[in-house]
C-alpha cells in the first residue's frame, strides 16, 4: 500500500489527481450548499465563461513545458479583439478574411518572439514582456475607446447555442474543447510534443540526442501566439467589443491555472487536462461567489493566490520526496538489473 | 588490410588564441576498443567533439570506411553511425527510460507515437544489455550507473558503428564499472569500434587494445596497450623520458617539519569527488600532493578547505576533530587556499595590490570591521617586501602586474590572514622560471621560519621533489603512495604514479 502510494506521489500526474480531487470537492460543496449548482448548465457555463482563458492557458502551457514563458498572451488577445473589431466596423472586409487575418497576425507575432528568443538565446521572460507592452500599446493606438462589433454574422455566432439536451455550449467553448483535445494529442503522441518535454528536461541533452531544438522552440512560441489569437476570437465572441484593457493580467491567470494543473515552471512537466482543470477551479470559485451574492469577485483572486501557493509548496515537497524515492528504487533497479553471474 | 573503420588525419582545431589540436592522427578499427589518453587539456575532448560534430575542424580529413565525412552537428554524426555517451549522462530526467532511448526515432502507428512498441522495444534492447528495469518509469528513478547504461542502450540502438565513451566510469563504483565493461566487450564482439576515454589507468589496461596519446594538442603516438609499460605511458603523457629525470636540479635546503601535527585526515572522501585520502600535515612541513591532472589533487585541497563537503572519514586539527563547513570555517581554523586558476578564482584585476592583499583578511574579520588605512598599508608593504613583489607601489592595479607577481599577491593575501596552513594549488603555473624558483623558496621559507605548514600542488615533478619533504601520491582519486625523506625522488614519484606494475 505504502509502495503504491509512493509510486503515486512520484507519478508525474500526481498534481493532476490532486487538482481533479480539489475540483470535485469544490463542486460537491457547491452542490451541497446551493441547489442551483445541481443544474448541468452551471457546469457547461464554466466552459462558456472561460473559453478564452482555457485556450490561452493551453498556449502558455506549451511555453512552460520547455521552461520558457509567454507574458504577451493577454496583450495579443486584446490586440486581436481590437483589430477584428476595427476591421469589421471600419472596413468592408468579409468576416472570414478578417478572422483569418487576425489569427495569422497573432501566430506570426508568436513566431517572431520565438525566433528572437531562440536565435539570440534571450530570456523569454523579457522578450515576451516587451511583446506584451508592444501589443498593449498598439491596441490603444488603434482606438482608445471601445469599438462595439455589430457585424451580424459575428453576433449570430456569438449567441449561437449548441444544444446538448441537458444544457448548451457556446461556439467559443467548443473551440476551447477542441484546442484541449488537439494539444493533448500533439503533446502526448507526436515527436514534436515529446521533443518539447525533452527540451524542458534538459535542453543540452536534447540537442546532444540530435533533437531539433531550435525549430521546436520557435514553434512553441508560434503555438502560444496562435492560441492567444484563437483565445482572442473566443473572447471577442463573449464581449463583442474591441477594447484596450481586454484580457488585462490574463497571462497571470493562465500561468496560475497551468501550475495548479500540475505544470512545473522549471520545465519538462505539463499536462493539458490538468491545465483545463486549473481553469475550471478558478471558474468554480467565481460561480460560488456569484451564488453567494454578497462577496466581491476579487475573492477569486485571493483563493487562487492561496491555492497557487499551496500547489507550489506541494510540488517542492513532491520533488524532495521523489529524490528520496529515487535513491531507494535505484537500488531496487540495481538488484533487478544485476543478477549474480553463474560460474 | 581492408582499411580502418575510422581514420582521422592531420586534424587541426584552433580556438581564439589557443591551438587545441595540431596535426593529430587517429585510427580506429572495427571490433577494437581504443583508448584516448592525455592529461586534461591535451585535446582529447576537442578531438572527440570534432568527430561528433560539436566543433568544426579547421583542417584535416575524417574518413569512415574510406569515405570522407564531415559531420556538422551531433545529429549528422549520429546519422554517420557515430554515437557518444558523455561523462554526465545526457538524457532527460523527466522522461521515461523507454522514451529516453527512442526519442526522436519513436515507432509510429497511423502517424502517432506507438507507446506500446516504444516500451516493448526498449525492454528488449535493455535485456540484450542484461539490464532489467521498468522502462515506463522516469529516468530520475534510477542511479547514475543505470542511467549510463540506458545512455549506451540509446547509442547502440542508433545502429552505431562507432561508440565513444567519454569518462563513462567516473561516477560508477567497481561493481557497476565491471558490468559496464561486460557490455562494452559484448559490443566489441558485435564488431563495433569503441573509443574509450578515461583517467583511470587500470581500466585502460583492462579494457583497451590500443591507446593513442595526446599532449598539448599534439599526437604523441599510438601504441598497443599490452606492449606499453605503464611507466612509459605516464612519461609520454607528461612529456618526459623515463630516466631523464635524474639529472634535474638537486634539492636545495628543505624545511624541517616539527613533531607536532597540525592537521590529520583519516580516509576522507566525497562521493563523485574523491575516493579516499589520508595524510598527516606536521607544523613547519611542506607537503606535496602529486599525481596526474585529474587524479584528485585539487579535489583533496578543496576538501580540506571546505569547498566540497566531506562525506566519509574524519579530519583533525591540532588533535581535535573538525568538520569543515565551508571556506569560512576553514579560515577560522587558520587555513588558507590559493586556488589553481588565479584569473578566475583569485585576483580582482581592477583593485589595487593593497586592496587585493587585504581581501581575505577583510572577509575573515567580517565586512563591517574597518581595517584602518595605515594598517592596510603596513600589511601590504610588509608582504611586498617579504615576497619581493615587483610593483611601482602598493596602489598599482593588479591587472598591470606580470603573472608571477599576481601569484605572489594572492599568496600575500593569505599570508595577511596569518594562516597556520597554506594550500598552494599550482602556484607556479604559467610563470617564468626565475619567479618559479622564488615561489618554491618562499614556500620553504614560510615553513622554516614561521613554522607554517604548506600544502604544495604542482604538475611539475621536479618542482615537487625539490620543494616538498613529503609527497602524497594520488591516482584515480585515491591515495596510492606516500614518499618521505630520502624516498622523495622524481623516479620514485613517477613509479608511484604509474602504479606497481611498471
Amino acid at each position: 500500500m505504502k509502495r503504491y502510494l509512493n509510486r503515486l506521489i512520484a507519478s508525474p500526474y500526481f498534481s493532476f489527481f490532486v487538482t481533479v480531487l480539489l475540483f470535485l470537492a469544490l463542486y460537491g460543496v457547491g452542490m451541497a450548499m446551493y441547489k442551483g449548482f445541481m443544474r448541468p448548465q452551471v457546469f457547461f457555463n464554466l466552459f462558456i465563461d472561460n473559453a478564452a482563458l482555457i485556450i490561452v492557458t493551453v498556449g502558455i502551457t506549451f511555453t512552460l513545458i520547455i521552461a520558457g514563458i509567454d507574458l504577451s498572451v493577454g496583450a495579443v488577445l486584446a490586440l486581436v479583439c481590437m483589430v477584428l473589431a476595427w476591421l469589421l466596423e471600419n472596413t468592408g472586409m468579409p468576416l472570414p478574411v478578417a478572422v483569418g487575418l487576425v489569427l495569422f497576425m497573432g501566430t506570426a507575432f508568436g513566431a517572431v518572439q520565438g525566433f528572437i528568443i531562440t536565435k539570440f538565446d534571450l530570456q523569454p521572460f523579457i522578450i515576451t514582456l516587451a511583446g506584451m507592452f508592444f501589443c498593449r500599446g498598439l491596441t490603444a493606438v488603434i482606438s482608445r475607446d471601445t469599438i462595439i462589433i455589430t457585424n451580424p454574422t459575428w453576433v449570430a455566432i456569438a449567441s449561437y447555442r449548441i444544444d446538448l439536451g441537458i444544457g448548451f455550449l457556446s461556439v467559443g467553448a467548443i473551440v476551447a474543447l477542441l484546442t484541449i483535445v488537439v494539444s493533448a494529442a500533439l503533446l502526448g503522441f507526436t515527436r514534436f510534443g515529446r521533443t518539447l518535454f525533452a527540451i524542458g528536461g534538459s535542453e543540452s541533452s536534447a540537442a546532444l540526442m540530435g533533437l531539433p531544438v531550435f525549430r521546436s522552440k520557435v514553434l512553441v512560441y508560434t503555438v502560444a501566439g496562435f492560441c492567444s489569437s484563437l483565445g482572442g476570437l473566443a473572447y471577442s465572441l463573449t464581449m463583442l467589443t474591441g477594447y484596450n484593457l481586454h484580457g488585462l493580467g490574463m497571462e497571470m491567470d493562465a500561468i496560475a491555472s497551468s501550475v495548479i494543473g500540475g505544470t512545473l515552471l522549471t520545465g519538462g512537466v505539463g499536462f493539458i487536462p490538468g491545465a483545463l482543470v486549473g481553469v475550471l477551479i478558478q471558474g468554480v470559485i467565481l460561480t460560488f461567489i456569484s451564488f453567494q451574492g454578497t462577496l466581491s469577485a476579487w475573492w477569486t483572486k485571493i483563493v487562487v493566490g492561496a491555492l497557487l501557493c499551496v500547489f507550489i509548496i506541494m510540488q517542492a515537497f513532491i520533488t524532495e520526496q521523489k529524490g528520496k524515492l529515487s535513491s531507494e528504487s535505484s537500488m531496487e533497479g540495481n538488484e533487478a538489473a544485476g543478477p549474480p553471474e553463474k560460474p | 588490410m581492408t582499411g580502418a573503420l575510422l581514420e582521422m588525419r592531420q586534424i587541426e582545431k584552433e580556438f581564439p588564441g589557443v591551438r587545441a589540436l595540431s596535426g593529430v592522427d587517429f585510427t580506429l578499427n572495427a571490433g577494437e576498443i581504443h583508448s584516448l589518453m592525455g592529461e586534461n587539456g591535451a585535446g582529447k575532448s576537442t578531438l572527440v567533439k570534432v568527430l561528433t560534430g560539436v566543433y568544426q575542424k579547421d583542417g584535416g580529413t575524417i574518413r569512415m570506411n574510406g569515405r570522407e565525412i564531415a559531420p556538422r552537428t551531433p545529429k549528422e554524426a549520429q546519422e554517420c553511425g557515430i554515437s557518444t555517451v558523455y561523462q554526465e549522462v545526457n538524457l532527460c530526467p523527466n522522461l521515461t527510460v523507454a522514451e529516453n532511448i527512442f526519442i526522436g526515432r519513436e515507432p509510429k502507428r497511423y502517424g502517432w507515437i506507438d507507446w506500446r512498441a516504444v516500451n516493448a522495444r526498449a525492454q528488449a534492447l535493455l535485456e540484450r544489455l542484461d539490464v532489467r528495469i521498468d522502462v515506463t518509469r522516469t529516468l530520475d528513478h534510477y542511479s547514475v550507473a543505470l542511467q549510463q547504461m540506458i545512455a549506451i542502450a540509446r547509442a547502440v540502438d542508433i545502429e552505431a558503428k562507432i561508440l565513444i565513451l567519454d569518462e563513462p566510469t567516473s561516477s560508477l563504483d567497481e561493481q557497476e564499472t565491471e558490468r559496464l565493461f561486460k557490455i562494452i566487450r559484448h559490443l566489441q564482439k558485435e564488431g563495433m569500434g569503441i573509443i574509450f576515454i578515461s583517467h583511470f589507468l587500470e581500466q585502460v589496461y583492462t579494457l583497451c587494445d590500443h591507446v593513442t596519446i595526446l599532449r598539448n594538442g599534439e599526437l604523441v603516438g599510438a601504441y598497443e596497450t599490452a606492449r606499453l609499460p605503464r611507466l612509459e605511458l605516464i612519461a609520454k603523457m607528461v612529456g618526459k623520458e623515463v630516466g631523464d629525470v635524474r639529472t634535474m636540479g638537486e634539492a636545495g635546503e628543505k624545511s624541517e617539519p616539527k613533531e607536532e601535527v597540525f592537521l590529520e585526515a583519516k580516509a576522507i572522501g566525497a562521493t563523485g569527488v574523491l575516493e579516499t585520502v589520508d595524510m598527516k600535515i606536521h607544523k613547519g612541513e611542506v607537503i606535496g600532493i602529486a599525481g596526474l591532472l585529474g587524479s584528485g589533487r585539487t579535489e583533496t585541497a578543496e576538501l580540506l578547505f571546505g569547498i566540497h563537503a566531506i562525506d566519509r572519514g574524519s579530519l583533525f586539527v591540532k588533535g581535535k576533530p573538525w568538520h569543515p563547513d565551508g571556506p569560512m570555517a576553514a579560515m577560522r581554523q587558520k587555513i588558507g587556499f590559493c586556488p589553481e586558476d588565479r584569473k578566475a578564482a583569485g585576483i580582482i584585476g581592477d583593485l589595487t595590490v593593497r586592496e587585493n592583499i587585504i581581501l581575505a583578511m577583510q572577509a575573515k574579520e567580517g565586512i563591517l570591521r574597518h581595517i584602518p588605512y595605515a594598517e592596510q598599508a603596513r600589511i601590504a608593504d610588509d608582504c611586498i617586501k617579504l615576497l619581493k613583489i615587483k610593483v611601482s607601489g602598493r596602489d598599482q592595479l593588479i591587472k598591470n602586474l606580470s603573472g608571477g607577481n599576481q601569484q605572489k599577491v594572492i599568496i600575500a593575501r593569505w599570508l595577511a590572514t596569518q594562516p597556520d596552513l597554506l594550500i598552494l594549488d599550482e602556484p607556479t603555473r604559467g610563470i617564468d622560471v626565475g619567479t618559479k624558483a622564488e615561489i618554491q623558496k618562499m614556500a620553504i621559507a614560510l615553513a622554516k621560519k614561521r613554522g607554517m605548514s604548506v600544502v604544495f600542488i604542482s604538475s611539475e615533478m621536479d618542482e615537487m621533489v625539490r620543494t616538498c619533504t613529503k609527497l602524497i601520491v594520488l591516482r584515480d582519486r585515491r591515495k596510492v603512495a606516500e614518499l618521505a625523506g630520502d624516498a622523495v625522488s622524481t623516479d620514485a614519484l613517477m613509479k608511484a604514479i604509474a602504479g606497481g606494475a611498471a
